[in-house]
């Protein structure tokens, strides 16, 4: 597969967010075709890993949570690259769109986030013998899951909705520009684990079926994302309801 | 007509003005040096009377402490602030937010710099550490430190001085994104008290001034839309 | 320009989440006359002047204050406005002259050694500049946010209850002082209940309820 296949797709679901954002008519029914590719890849995907796959070379059997961990992770962070484009889209024009679309892909980053987290911690104990390692990108998933953690408690603990959009917008800002430095220092700070393995290095087979949970995946995120922002669109329309604004009358002589 | 005062003039009066309200009130800077003593007294309580393991891990303790008394000075810092709505008030005079944002970064850092060198002797006291390899490089590490904590802090706070709970989602918001300094930190400090033979903390620094850089940028940037309102 | 309107309103809106604090509200003030503000709490009255002031921008509609936009333009005409209101923007650890200093240095005003001490006297809290604004009492701190207007020579005063909290010696200086303001063209806006003295002071009247524009009865 060339490179470039994986930043396309990731291009294909924002342009379908963004569809689905822009054009009420696309609303209704985009995410059922989706919904069911993900479905269907979803049962797929329990043959391929769990049957067709071999065992891996060193982890044997252990080594197949690997195909849904590393999708898992790999969601989280494209969610919160949505999360971010939406903050500076948002600064740089106030919209309460890119507000709930903000929303809704901070909270489904830290719903694959945290899944991912914790398949990792599982497939620690019986590979390393412990439940937490060091790994840094262990590590710097856990401390972007926790500043992502923050920001949906700004969120809540903010009233006013337009402060609430700006100071979460900003602090989005903040938490994105930590992950490199997270990443990069986690890795130097610890630099005992293994290579970070490459598609590469690893058997052909599985790569493949990395990728088809890549893509299973990325069918969920994309329904997550729209459903949780019709839900963010509904509760602020309701919490911003406001009389129509009338014409002034006119004015007594 | 009215002479704009430069950018910089102006953080400087910002900078003065939070040392002025600090020296009227020397008592929250005493409860803050007190703070991070008993914290630095129960490291050692926790740890067990150990000399050695105290000493190795003297660093990371040092900047721990620093860590949760910046939260407490952070907090306080826009406390002021939003006391009578101050920095509303700074705003409408006009004063620049951006000269601000640089004013308060620098009055939180030096804040935090006088008490990291007020913590050095205690360190000794407590931990058995030697302050006399590389003294001046110290203070380097202990300022860049201070500034790394202040920039996204000072940003953070003016955040969650009007939000509910703010004393929790101060440290909240900013633990996570202060994790890379708190590593380059305490590297830096160990390696420039305790031998360092490979010669690993010209990295460290390098990070520690990254982190800064790329912080003091982006709060530049983003304090205005937080200290003004839409 | 025909006249120079300092404020100008166009059918400004300003919501606070689920409420209008002010609605499709238009309105024209002439420089150097003056505004009387009325309505009841929570009518809007607040909202208006920290539009005015910059300290907020409107949701809807277009605000002009001197012929600036008030957000577009507003790092020109934050110099020349000024805002006493509830909160009186002070440092509540420094002493009163500690505070004025402050603003005059922020607005280029430093040089000036008896600017701070003028204006002190004026305001009777000499023999208190030494003191915390934290011991002052409410009367005290509305005469020291008066005196940080005086310092400004704003073209637009926003006075936001002035005589609150003063006593009645007091409120006769501050009649004073608005009838100075006025005499050196500056529009005041000034948002009271007491109607007969805010009338007796102003040229026109905007009596809001809900954020609306009606008729003062």
């Amino acid at each position: 597969m060339p490179p470039f296949v994986p930043l396309t797709l990731f291009a294909l679901v924002v342009a379908a967010i963004i569809a689905h954002v822009a054009v009420p008519s696309v609303r209704g029914w985009l995410w059922k075709p989706i919904a069911g590719l993900g479905a269907f890849m979803l049962v797929a995907l329990w043959y391929l890993g769990l049957v067709w796959a071999p065992p891996e070379q060193f982890m044997s059997d252990v080594g197949r949570i690997l195909y849904v961990h590393v999708p898992h992770v790999w969601m989280a962070l494209l969610a919160f690259t949505l999360n971010v484009g939406c903050a500076v889209a948002y600064l740089m024009k106030k919209s309460f769109v890119t507000d709930a679309l903000a929303e809704s892909a901070a909270e489904v980053g830290v719903y694959f986030g945290a899944v991912g987290v914790t398949m990792g911690s599982i497939w620690a104990r019986p590979t390393w013998g412990v439940w937490w390692d060091w790994d840094p990108r262990l590590i710097s998933t856990t401390v972007m899951l926790l500043a992502y953690v923050g920001y949906l408690a700004l969120r809540s603990f903010t009233e006013d909705p337009e402060r609430r959009a700006t100071w979460s917008a900003v602090a989005a800002i903040l938490s994105y520009v930590s992950l490199p430095i997270v990443w990069f220092s986690v890795r130097w700070w610890n630099s005992l684990h293994q290579v970070q393995s490459s598609p590469s290095t690893v058997d052909k087979p599985m790569v493949q079926v990395l990728r088809w949970g890549a893509i299973t995946l990325l069918c969920f995120l994309y329904v997550f994302i729209v459903k949780r922002y019709q839900i963010a669109r509904s509760r602020q329309t309701a919490a911003m309801e406001l009389p129509p604004l009338e014409a002034p009358r006119p004015e007594a002589a | 007509m009215t002479p704009k005062i430069p950018l910089l003039a102006a953080a400087w009066l910002v900078l003065k003005k939070d040392w002025q309200i600090e020296w009227r009130t020397r008592a929250r800077l005493t409860a803050i040096i007190f703070f991070s003593l008993s914290t630095l007294l129960l490291f050692s309580f926790a740890v067990g009377p150990d000399i050695n393991t105290l000493r190795a891990h003297a660093p990371g303790y040092l900047w721990l402490a620093l860590l949760f008394a910046s939260v407490l000075s952070l907090g306080e810092s826009f406390r002021i602030e939003s006391e009578n709505q101050a920095l509303t008030g700074l705003v409408l005079t006009p004063v620049e937010p951006r000269a601000i944002f640089v004013g308060k970064v620098f009055g939180n850092a030096s804040l935090l710099f006088v008490l990291s060198l007020v913590l050095l002797p205690v360190t000794v006291a407590l931990y058995d550490v030697d302050l006399s390899r590389a003294p001046l490089q110290l203070v380097l590490v202990l300022f860049l430190g201070s500034v790394g904590i202040s920039a996204p802090g000072t940003v953070y706070s003016a955040i969650s001085a009007n939000a509910r709970a703010r004393d929790v989602m101060l440290p909240l918001l900013l633990f996570p994104v202060l994790i890379p300094l708190l590593l380059a930190a305490v590297s830096a400090t160990r390696f420039t008290l305790q031998p360092d033979p490979q010669e690993q903390v010209g990295g460290w620094l390098k990070l520690l001034t990254a982190f800064d850089l790329i912080y003091l940028s982006v709060g530049f940037l983003l304090f205005p839309k937080v200290a003004e309102e839409d | 320009m025909a006249e120079q309107l300092a404020v100008e309103a166009v059918d400004i809106s300003k919501r606070f989440g689920a409420r209008w604090a002010l609605a499709r509200l238009s309105f024209g003030l002439p420089q150097g006359r003056s505004l009387l503000l009325t309505g009841h709490n929570g009518s809007g009255k607040t909202t208006l002047l920290r539009l005015i002031a910059t300290a907020s921008f409107p949701t809807a509609g277009t605000l002009r204050v001197l012929g600036h936009d008030a957000r577009a333009g507003r790092d020109q005409l934050r110099p020349h406005v000024a805002l006493v209101s509830h909160a009186s923007f002070h440092y509540e650890d420094l002493t009163a002259a500690q505070n004025l200093t402050l603003s005059a240095k922020f607005l280029g005003r430093g040089g000036e050694p008896n600017l701070v001490p003028e204006l002190l006297e004026r305001m009777g809290l000499s023999e208190r500049a030494d003191s915390p604004v934290r011991q002052f009492s409410a009367g005290m701190r509305k005469r020291l946010a008066i005196a940080r207007l005086l310092m400004k020579a704003p073209k637009v005063a926003l006075l936001d209850e002035p005589f609150g909290e003063l006593d009645p010696a007091g409120i006769k200086q501050m009649e004073g002082l608005i009838r100075e303001l006025q005499s050196q063209g500056t529009s005041v806006v000034l948002a009271t209940h007491l109607v007969e003295q805010g009338q007796s002071l102003t040229n026109e009247r905007l009596h809001l309820a809900a954020g609306r524009k009606v008729d003062a009865s």
